[in-house]
């Protein structure tokens, strides 16, 4: 069991690894709305009476980075399916939990490094965190963060069997998340449909924490976003197993 | 000599179409078994529920002594399987795809590594071992996937159109290590193809199946005698028809190949 989780794990870490091209794109839309919204929003922010907006925005940045790549590693099941791949491990004596967990975890490893190398760019552009003692538990919420989002993403894999579908999962899903999760603007004096909608949003509670612990500003508080945390990812893991298992090539 | 596979009465519907309509056959342990049909004729739904892939509508299979839907773990470590499409990962080695592989069935470290550099000179790809498998040929990969199926000593080896779009050289020479296979290790070969000449000379029992139902069995020279033709080709056209099939993409599509046989 602890064999399989292993060797599907440490299969994603090297898939990421050879691939620089998708190191490299997985970073340039978070350093780009890093760029645009924080440098063109900065002023009106401070003007405001709000604080930096660059600070503000890091931990969303953080998030956007997240998501994106723990979907996408979720939803390699797409490509492996149509590559053949999938079966291989489909017809193996071994429990397809496990195989499910080893992806996982691996993607969700793959998205937390990108977490953290975004991290490390915003410290180029001026980003200062509040303690630097809590940038490990941040790391930790990062990685809860993303694997909440990877077992989602194989949860919808399980469902789409094709690239078409990949898309709409994105703008439909994925895209509604990251901009309804606080990570772009406070939560605090928005109109009510917007804050009811991001109060369901589970990418929200990880934006929070992450800007707890960085910045030293939450709206939830972390030990709600820890819980939430948390518990969507154990609802997202049960899910994704169980759709998993199910699978038929 | 014991049968290793034993099908009675198997049947599998998808949406109410019969894809497979109760069909029956044995496979003796050690020999060499050609699985023959047109498309969309049921081989690979067939093979799908002896390899545990697929759950039966009904009736009883037996691989190695198991019941595929009862105990599917013991009877996927009976059997190693080549697909008809590749299912290796093109961004891993050689080496990775075929170590993955041990992991998941469990071949221990010690044993295991032995075993993959015995199996990689076997198909003669020990050179390449660190090679990307996007690097390889078409041919090559076949022969990663036959050294992957038999790197945990199954007792049968189920090849799903082998060797499509293979040149002639590379088809020899498959069949020569599977020959060798046979003979050294008592493995039972379990193989679908389309060419006939290729079932004919190394299959020792042959079925055909068609339109969900196996309709003839024996050896080549049986089904050549009973229908009075040279050639195994001549005999499958003879017995199954000169009308053309639609290549089966999809379950979807599966369904509806079946549908218009049924409607015929």
């Amino acid at each position: 069991m602890l064999q399989t989780i292993y060797i599907m794990w440490l299969r994603e870490l090297k898939k990421f690894w050879r691939s620089p091209s998708r190191i490299i794109g997985a970073l340039g839309q978070p350093i780009l709305f890093l760029l645009a919204l924080g440098y063109g929003f900065g002023s009106m922010f401070q003007a405001a009476g709000q604080g930096s907006y660059f600070q503000f925005l890091v931990p969303g940045i953080i998030g956007m980075a997240i998501i994106f790549a723990s979907i996408f590693n979720g939803m390699q099941i797409i490509w492996d399916r149509q590559f053949g791949f999938l079966k291989e491990t489909l017809v193996a004596p071994v429990s397809r939990i496990a195989i499910m967990l080893g992806r996982t975890f691996g993607g969700a490893t793959v998205a937390t490094v990108q977490g953290c190398i975004v991290f490390a760019l915003t410290l180029l552009f001026g980003f200062h965190p509040y303690s630097w003692a809590l940038v490990v538990p941040a790391i930790i919420v990062m990685f809860s963060i993303a694997s909440l989002f990877s077992a989602l993403g194989i949860t919808v894999a399980s469902f789409v069997k094709d690239m078409q579908g990949f898309q709409l999962v994105m703008n439909f899903l994925v895209m509604p998340m990251f901009f309804l999760s606080g990570a772009l603007f406070p939560l605090t004096n928005i109109p009510l449909l917007l804050r009811a909608l991001a109060t369901i949003d589970p990418l929200s509670y990880g934006v929070d924490g992450i800007r707890a612990l960085l910045i030293n500003v939450s709206h939830f508080g972390i030990a709600t976003d820890a819980t939430v945390l948390l518990v969507m990812a154990s609802v997202f893991l049960g899910l994704g197993s169980y759709c998993f298992t199910k699978l038929e090539v | 000599m014991a049968n290793i596979i034993e099908v009675e009465d198997l049947k599998k519907s998808f949406a109410g179409m019969q894809a497979v309509r109760g069909i029956s056959f044995a496979v003796q342990q050690g020999s060499t078994f050609g699985f023959l049909g047109p498309n969309g004729a049921g081989k690979s739904t067939t093979i799908k529920m002896l390899t545990a892939l697929l759950r039966p509508t009904s009736g009883a299979i037996l691989i190695d002594g198991y019941d595929p839907t009862k105990e599917p773990h013991a009877v996927r470590r009976a059997f190693g399987i080549v697909f008809q499409d590749p299912s290796l990962d093109d961004d891993l080695t050689a080496w990775e795809n075929m170590e993955l592989h041990g992991v998941l069935y469990g071949v221990p470290r010690g044993t295991r590594y032995a075993r993959i550099n015995e199996m990689l000179k076997f198909v003669e790809l020990d050179d390449r071992r660190h090679s990307y498998v996007r690097e390889f040929s078409g041919g090559m990969k076949r022969r990663l996937e036959i050294a992957r199926g038999l790197l945990h000593h199954p007792k049968i080896i189920f090849l799903d159109e082998p060797t499509l779009g293979l040149d002639p050289q590379t088809r020899n020479h498959m069949w020569e290590y599977l020959g060798r296979l046979n003979e050294r290790e008592g493995i039972t070969v379990f193989f679908t193809t389309h060419y006939m000449d290729e079932a004919d000379r190394n299959a020792d029992t042959i079925a055909i199946i068609d339109h969900g139902s196996i309709i003839v069995s024996g050896t080549g020279e049986e089904l050549k005698r009973q229908t009075r033709k040279d050639s195994l080709e001549d005999a499958f056209l003879e017995l199954t028809g000169h009308d053309i099939r639609e290549e089966s993409a999809s379950a979807l599509e599966h369904l509806r190949v079946m549908r218009r046989a049924r409607g015929r």
